[in-house]
């Protein structure tokens, strides 16, 4: 196991320097550049071949590359941001608590309902609530989640007002920011208000992303149970009389969570792509606001560091899934 | 020095005052308004900075010496009451406001503003970077000296101002290098606020490094202690959440309604909208135009439109045959259906018909230039008596991936011009590029055809950032070159005499479009969303609002 988690870390490394290299040429493919973004009508070549100059973007794009690693490596910087002057490790170490503490409440919210409604298909196969959940799954996978999250901010938060419609906390709380996850931080300092305030802002959004890991979970629940409980030691369990509830908890719900459990972790790090989208609409001040502010301004610096950074948390939990796995089920052996 | 010029603005003096008392006695006090900004400021050092979001709390915290009128785009005295130039138009003596005191409890005088001024020429190093003091540059040009300064501007320029001297304890005298007139004009940006020194040099304001080649701020004075003479004092700034503004009960003029105001941050103009009518905020700026309906036909919103101060134009490459002909600008003026564009849904009735290329809002603009109604039978027989035989090809390039004020949607827009263009005649080459950066490319290096569209929205309240910028001297953009327009407009922004300053920029006016180096279409008018009970929010041509007039009144 350990050879395997070594061998898994150091691919990393081959797995960066190829991640760095197309991030760094995707963004600079993409057209224009923070020259044009910084100075829109206002525009002339002289201000333009300025700020390029400027900001080292005139040098050839080889030399670009090693100074960029050379910074980010040797003198652990990540830059700093060309549209808001801010540090970007700094803006990192405080967004993305923000979007991690969202892709977990959507994570608890399509498993907290996801396998129970699986189950409970399953064991109603061809009836009514089977088809009908089986129709709203589809859905939940069909329908994109930014449409969604703005059909939930309609209904919930402009109509019905339950809910707030943007941010993470009402302006009139004072979160005290320890960890930057401020479900976390309400908690540490006893702030029960501030709580409650973090928790409804949390709601819409993480309904809206978690729509489709909860239509999917439900699925490979469904799927799962009804092969688990033709299995024959379930029918042996049955056989030796013992109460309905306890086979479908021991024997049924247990082994049919093992193949849930894999696309669990697959979707926490599919999650992390889709809060992009829902901090957008949201105007929730995490990874994904920040990420897509950055492609309209060609931030190269927070593009660079911010996609990078979201792909080795991705690579990374990836790896832990695979560690989980085969700690869940003793019978797979990586080698 | 000679024999000076008295430029007592007495009239505005009197406005300045009729403006500070406008909201007046009776309001109801306190309250906070939450305000929906499009991004977090950059940071509330006034001279670092040149975005629109950083300059709305910065112009709430501080004042500069001018100022604008409420609701216009006319230049007042602000902390100065009055000035005076002399004859050469180079050394301005300002008669500074008595009693008034810095946030810090320090006093403003002429020392202060020296110590202002002075900061900024003498700034080095980062600080010269065109990142961090965009408009001093573009105003002032240069620098005292670029010692240690690797990012220096390219071709570093002798500097506007020369220096500032403390007269006596309430008057400073500025001295520029050469006549400006578009100096009082530019100082009512916010960017040359006035900062208390003390709390400049209390928190490091002048210390910066540069990373990555951006400059950046390491003292703490814009990002935690912003001090000026403003009716709201800086309270709080937490990044992405929220800023806070708290009522400064020690101002010297008529004290805010508002006890707080909170900037609020969010970059989806769909979630503004929204968090507006969920009450999340109050306000916001920047409204889509698809979103003005729902502003106005719901109850409890309203829109209000901000006067327009921006031009669309389509441009003419005078240098590319057969535009070289004025017969030819002629008939591709009287070609295009403006009327019918500004009236279609593309502007949806936020549009009013350009006659000239800056705003009528502004001083210097002339009502009685040559005026170019839709008339394709004159455009065809321009073009037949100039020898040409129809129709008289034409490249017309618009831009894609962009919106603008002024340009809500250019293919639109070019669609209409290109049809009413061809019943004039003319036979029309469509090119698209998008806008960052090929199309900009192509049109500042006169590389877009014979026509594109374009615009602009000013900085600040002077007809030179209009009229000086396009044609103060000869651009690729524009290809020509006339000695009599370049010339006229270099000596109206040198002009310092308001009158005859005003004359020039009419006759600058009357002269373009004789000329007809392009045809301005549109001015539009912005909007800005706010709940019914918002009252006072007088919206600015320069996008410069005083939250100080602002208070909450009845109804929904």
């Amino acid at each position: 196991m350990l050879r395997f988690v070594v061998r898994r870390l150091l691919l990393l490394v081959p797995i960066l320097i190829g991640l760095s290299v197309l991030v760094f040429l995707f963004i600079r493919a993409l057209p224009g550049s923070p020259a044009e973004s910084l100075l829109g009508e206002r525009a002339t070549p002289e201000t333009i071949a300025q700020v390029r100059e400027q900001y080292g973007l005139d040098e050839p794009l080889y030399l670009q590359y090693w100074k960029y690693v050379e910074a980010t490596i040797v003198e652990r910087d990540l830059g700093v941001s060309i549209a808001s002057r801010r540090d970007v490790g700094e803006e990192i170490k405080e967004r993305f608590p923000a979007t991690v503490e969202l892709a977990l409440a959507a994570m608890l919210f399509s498993v907290g309902l996801g396998i129970p409604l699986g189950f409970l298909a399953a064991k109603r196969y061809g009836g009514l609530f089977d088809h009908a959940s089986l129709f709203t799954s589809l859905i939940g996978i069909s329908i994109p989640i930014f449409f969604l999250a703005l059909i939930l901010k309609y209904i919930f938060a402009v109509r019905l007002g339950w809910f707030p419609s943007i941010g993470r906390v009402g302006v009139l709380t004072e979160v005290d920011q320890r960890t930057n996850f401020y479900v976390i931080d309400t908690i540490l300092s006893r702030d029960w208000e501030g709580l409650r305030d973090v928790l409804k802002h949390l709601v819409l959004p993480a309904v809206a992303l978690g729509s489709i890991p909860l239509a999917i979970v439900a699925r490979i629940t469904r799927a799962a149970v009804l092969d688990v409980q033709n299995e024959d030691y379930v029918r042996t369990a049955r056989a030796k009389g013992l109460a309905p509830r306890i086979v479908d908890r021991r024997h049924v719900l247990r082994n049919a969570l093992l193949p849930v459990s894999t696309i669990i972790g697959l979707q926490t790090g599919l999650l992390l792509s889709g809060a992009v989208l829902t901090e957008t609409v949201f105007a929730r001040p995490g990874m994904g606001t920040w990420l897509t502010d950055a492609i309209f301004a060609r931030d190269y610096p927070v593009l660079q560091s911010g996609i990078l950074f979201l792909s080795i948390v991705f690579v990374l939990v990836n790896l832990l899934v695979d560690i989980t796995y085969a700690l869940i089920n003793p019978r797979i052996r990586y080698s | 020095m000679g024999g000076r010029l008295k430029l007592l603005l007495p009239l505005a003096a009197v406005a300045a005052l009729v403006t500070a008392g406008i909201g007046g006695a009776g309001h109801p006090r306190g309250g906070t308004l939450v305000f929906g900004s499009s991004t977090d400021p950059v940071i509330l050092d006034p001279i670092l900075v040149s975005d629109g979001e950083s300059l709305r709390p910065i112009r709430q915290i501080y004042e500069g010496l001018m100022t604008v009128k409420a609701g216009t785009a006319q230049v007042v005295p602000s902390l100065a009451r009055s000035f005076k130039v002399t004859r050469n138009g180079r050394v301005y003596t300002f008669s500074l406001r008595k009693n008034v005191k810095f946030h810090d409890g320090t006093a403003f005088n002429a020392a202060a503003v020296c110590a202002n001024f002075n900061r900024w020429y003498n700034f080095t190093g980062p600080f010269q970077s065109s990142a961090a003091t965009s408009y001093w540059q573009s105003i002032f040009g240069g620098f005292k000296t670029t010692v240690g300064n690797a990012e220096a501007p390219v071709g570093q320029q002798t500097s506007l101002f020369r220096s500032c001297n403390v007269v006596n304890g309430l008057t400073a005298r500025i001295t520029l290098t050469k006549a400006s007139g578009s100096f009082v004009g530019a100082l009512s940006l916010p960017s040359f606020s006035m900062s208390s020194p003390r709390a400049l040099q209390q928190f490091e304001a002048n210390k910066a490094e540069i990373r990555g080649g951006a400059p950046v701020f390491t003292g703490s004075y814009g990002f935690a202690h912003p001090t000026g003479t403003g009716p709201y004092r800086f309270e709080s700034w937490r990044v992405r959440e929220r800023l806070t503004l708290v009522r400064n009960t020690r101002y010297w003029g008529p004290k805010a309604h508002l006890s707080r105001i909170i900037l609020r941050p969010i970059s989806s103009n769909a979630a503004r909208l929204q968090a507006l009518q969920t009450g999340e905020v109050q306000g916001y700026d920047l409204v889509d135009p698809q979103d003005m309906s729902t502003l106005r036909s719901t109850r409890g919103l309203k829109l209000l439109d901000r006067p327009a101060f921006n031009v669309a134009y389509v441009a003419f490459n005078s240098a590319k045959a057969p535009l070289n002909r004025l017969a030819v600008r002629q008939a591709v003026a009287y070609g295009l259906d403006r009327r019918a564009v500004i009236n279609s849904s593309i502007y949806a009735g936020r549009g009013q018909v350009a006659h000239a290329f800056m705003p009528p809002t502004l001083f210097g603009y002339a009502k009685n230039v040559k005026k170019y109604t839709y008339d394709p039978a004159r455009s065809q027989r321009l073009l037949r008596g100039a020898g040409l035989s129809l129709p008289v090809k034409l490249q017309f390039w618009y831009p894609t991936g962009v919106q603008r004020p002024y340009m809500p949607d250019p293919p639109r827009i070019f669609q209409a011009f290109k049809a009413s263009l061809e019943r004039a005649g003319f036979e029309i080459e469509a090119r698209a590029a998008p806008w960052r950066p090929d199309y900009l490319n192509a049109a500042q290096t006169g590389n877009a055809g014979h026509l594109h569209l374009l615009g602009w929205t000013g900085d600040y309240a002077d007809p030179d950032n209009f009229l000086g910028e396009f044609f103060g001297a000869p651009k690729p953009q524009w290809g020509f070159n006339n000695a009599k327009i370049h010339n006229l407009l270099q000596r109206a922004d040198g002009e310092t005499n308001a009158k005859k300053r005003i004359a020039m920029y009419q006759q600058a006016n009357r002269q373009l479009m004789e000329f007809l180096p392009g045809v301005p279409y549109a001015h539009t008018k912005p909007g800005l969303g706010f709940r019914a009970n918002v009252r006072g929010y007088i919206p600015s041509p320069v996008s410069l609002e005083p939250f100080r007039l602002v208070y909450f009144g009845g109804g929904v």
